[in-house]
């Protein structure tokens, strides 16, 4: 159970920072080895590639083009914060952030089927 | 009347560092009452050795903060009204990240330390002889300094401070805001020593801007905004080769 003194929209922004920042530390070695797979097993890749055609695995890059926006925007957002001149709304442009991290996973979608 | 005969489920935590546990009171409801009426009443009419902190109740002298149903608050300016649960239950326990002395009173001492450590003191560079310094209040470093300047020594947002809690040398919220303003006072003759105590080990840069302090400060300070501005003017100062 979340604590109640984190109970507020800035925590919320961090730990989605963080959670997205470990998974795509997760997500890129696999994503380089596949993608290396192209000079080494082409058929391995290829196999890969089919494999990814499906809905469900759409679905899952769905989620992981979210987390990397998400952690792109955010990381912007807290890039001004500390650098930029301090602006007040602080909430508004993590729930921004999140907005358009969102928007660009789900034209990745509606491409993607 | 309209509170004539109602009563509030109160849980007080009763004892120390090492033994605590809440303990259930009930206590009558008062128009306008506030969280330290609550603790008072219990102190005075069911624990006389209930041990807490008060001394101005109007919001100025900081030392009735405490931690109400999970979140850090000054108890004086809290109505009971305000965080009341749902199921009619008021939780009171001590401030977060700080040892319990007894109760509900909390050890400073280590978050004043941590002031000194920041050099949260003025270095002055004039002499009595000399004139008095003019300054506008509309400069930009003074607007800087006075945004953070009202600061009451409550410990709420040390005890909001996730870093805190998991970092012991952590400065925290306030002593890093009360350096900000000191580094933006023209006056003051200990800027570059400053930045070097506040980005040394558990300094401004360890801060993750959860801005929990900054929800929570009952001044509605903003010590994320102080904390960013030492980082800003530290990585200017690096990159000068002045620190």
């Amino acid at each position: 159970m979340i604590k109640p003194h984190r109970n507020q929209p800035l925590w919320y922004a961090y730990i989605l920072h963080r959670i997205s920042g470990v998974a795509l530390a997760l997500f890129l070695p696999a994503h380089f080895y596949i993608l290396s797979l192209a000079l080494n097993e082409p058929e391995s890749l290829d196999s890969m590639l089919h494999w990814a055609e499906q809905p469900i695995v759409k679905f899952a890059e769905f989620g992981l083009v979210f987390l990397l926006a998400v952690h792109l925007f955010g990381g912007l957002r807290l890039l001004a914060l500390e650098f930029l001149p301090w602006k007040p709304g602080q909430k508004t442009f993590a729930a921004v952030a999140v907005a358009f991290a969102f928007f660009v996973a789900l034209v990745f979608l509606l491409r993607a089927i | 009347m309209a509170n004539e005969g109602k009563t509030i489920k109160v849980l007080l935590s009763r004892g120390d560092n090492s033994n605590s546990a809440l303990k259930e009171y009930e206590v009558p409801a008062k128009e306008s009452q506030t969280v330290l009426d609550v603790v008072t009443w219990i102190q005075r009419n069911l624990e006389p050795d209930l041990s807490y902190r008060f001394a101005c109740r109007v919001g100025m002298c900081g030392s009735c903060a405490m931690t109400v149903n999970g979140k850090p608050r000054w108890t004086c300016r809290t109505h009971v009204s305000k965080v009341m649960d749902g199921d009619k239950t008021i939780t009171i326990e001590p401030l977060r990240n700080m040892p319990v002395i007894k109760d509900l009173a909390c050890d400073l001492n280590e978050f004043f330390e941590k002031w000194t450590k920041a050099k949260g003191h003025f270095i002055p560079t004039k002499t009595r002889d000399d004139q008095v310094q003019l300054i506008s209040p509309n400069e930009k470093a003074r607007r800087e300094a006075n945004a953070g300047i009202e600061c009451i020594n409550c410990g709420v947002c040390y005890a909001s401070c996730d870093v805190v809690e998991n970092d012991s040398s952590y400065l925290g919220p306030a002593a890093l805001n009360r350096a900000w303003t000191l580094v933006n006072d023209v006056r003051d003759g200990g800027k570059i020593e400053r930045l070097k105590a506040v980005t040394s080990e558990g300094g401004c840069q360890s801060c993750h801007s959860q801005q929990g302090c900054t929800t929570y400060c009952p001044n509605t300070l903003n010590p994320t905004r102080s904390i960013a501005g030492l980082k800003k003017v530290a990585a200017i100062a690096t990159l000068k080769g002045e620190m």
